[in-house]
């Protein structure tokens, strides 16, 4: 227990010691963690970086979303609205040709009955002389009643 | 292990063999091994031997890791020491506020060494002492922090750490005002000039003793620790087999022991240095 050379032997070994972690062992483990410690700082503040760029990115794609969504509607509705025009035009288009058509085929009806009646007054009168002439030729001459048969043809 | 064993060392022999260094000395001009009471050019050789083994172990495990150190992705056992140096650093940096690069490596150097040096006594008191003795050593005490030389040695440089820090500091002036100015302030003018010599002698006698106390206290808190802890495993050893449940209980509360005291030691030793630094 006495006090010896020991003690000085420890302290240079501590100095010693010491003097070789300050040396060789402190400054490069610290640089290396210091180092680390930039990287992390470095990887944390890209990654926010990242997350807001991200959210902003989505925030556009959103609004360009949107915006065609909407215009996409507002085609759909033209094209909607031009539908029903066409349809509209197309069937108002028919009903004038089908109107067109009945009043031509009216016009050629009215024509063809006219002609008919003329035709068949035509041979009503003649067959009416005919009956009338053969009456005649046997109570009076034709000739005499000529004014009386051609009234009575005019007015079938 | 027990005494009985041991034939003829009676219990007291035994402690008393467990407890003596192997040393070496200088005897008119010769060396003499193991007759050395009283003599101050006495080599402890074990406490030398193993402090210095240890150390060259601190210095030399971190020595590796530190020239391979990444700053990438760190190995398992870099991640371990860099535990260590974060640890250190944080409790330099709470403490010590000037700038230093003496301060962060002395308190990992103090705190590793110390904790290895300590950690040498959950070794089974009697492993190596028998193993030297089949060798032909005759004595051989394990941890060198229960050699109050060693725990001396090291509290002498932090000593002289904290004097060379006060003067870098404050320069001589203020390190013989921080002795003689403190605590009483002595009166500077009026009949009071007269006190003024007494008030300083009783100043300086206050301020030696505190400073004094410094590394004294430091030295011996962590010797009284490890030696009444060694001595404790070694009464433990004289039990027979019911040592076997009590040397693991003290072992398991000596771990705490071993590591605080390390830790106190480094801690103490960066407040005092803080303390010469920082004006008061």
């Amino acid at each position: 227990m006495d006090i010896t050379l020991t003690l000085i032997g420890q302290s240079i070994a501590m100095l010693v010691f010491v003097l070789f972690c300050m040396k060789y062992i402190w400054p490069p483990m610290m640089q290396a963690l210091e180092e680390r410690r930039t990287t992390i700082a470095d990887g944390l503040a890209a990654g926010e970086r990242a997350q807001a760029d991200l959210q902003k990115a989505q925030a556009e794609a959103d609004t360009i979303v949107a915006e065609a969504r909407g215009k996409a509607l507002e085609i759909v509705d033209q094209a909607n609205k031009r539908g029903t025009s066409l349809v509209e035009e197309a069937r108002n288009d028919g009903k004038r040709e089908r109107e067109r058509q009945v009043e031509a085929a009216h016009v050629e009806i009215g024509q063809e009955r006219n002609r008919v009646r003329e035709e068949l007054r035509g041979q009503v009168s003649a067959i009416a002389i005919a009956s009338a002439e053969k009456i005649l030729t046997r109570e009076i001459d034709s000739s005499a009643h000529q004014d009386i048969l051609s009234k009575l043809a005019s007015e079938l | 292990m027990a005494a009985a064993e041991h034939g003829t060392q009676t219990t007291g022999e035994y402690i008393v063999h467990h407890l003596q260094n192997l040393q070496v000395c200088r005897v008119e001009g010769e060396w003499v091994w193991n007759h050395c009471a009283g003599n101050f050019w006495t080599i402890n050789v074990d406490s030398m031997f193993f402090s210095i083994v240890l150390g060259l172990l601190f210095v030399g495990l971190f020595w590796r890791v530190a020239r391979n150190a990444t700053s990438g992705v760190p190995s398992r056992f870099q991640a371990a020491i860099e535990t260590i140096f974060e640890f250190i650093d944080s409790s330099v940096k709470d403490t010590f506020h000037a700038k230093s690069d003496v301060i962060a490596p002395l308190a990992l150097t103090i705190f590793v060494w110390v904790f290895f040096m300590n950690l040498m006594d959950l070794i089974p008191v009697d492993w190596l002492p028998l193993a030297a003795q089949k060798v032909g050593v005759p004595y051989l005490k394990v941890v060198p922090t229960t050699d109050v030389n060693v725990t001396f040695g090291m509290s002498i440089a932090v000593f002289l750490l904290i004097i060379i820090y006060t003067v870098r500091a404050k320069g001589v002036i203020g390190f013989i005002g921080e002795l003689t100015l403190h605590p009483i302030a002595p009166p500077t003018k009026g009949l009071g000039l007269l006190a003024a010599p007494f008030i300083i002698a009783f100043n300086f006698i206050l301020e030696s003793v505190a400073l004094l106390a410094k590394p004294l206290s430091l030295s011996l808190r962590l010797f009284g620790n490890m030696f009444a802890g060694e001595l404790i495993f070694i009464l433990i050893a004289l039990l027979g087999i019911w040592q076997l449940p009590l040397h693991f209980g003290w072992a398991v509360f000596h771990i705490l022991i071993v590591t605080l005291q390390a830790f106190i030691f480094m801690m103490l030793t960066v407040v005092y240095l803080a303390l010469a630094v920082e004006e008061h």
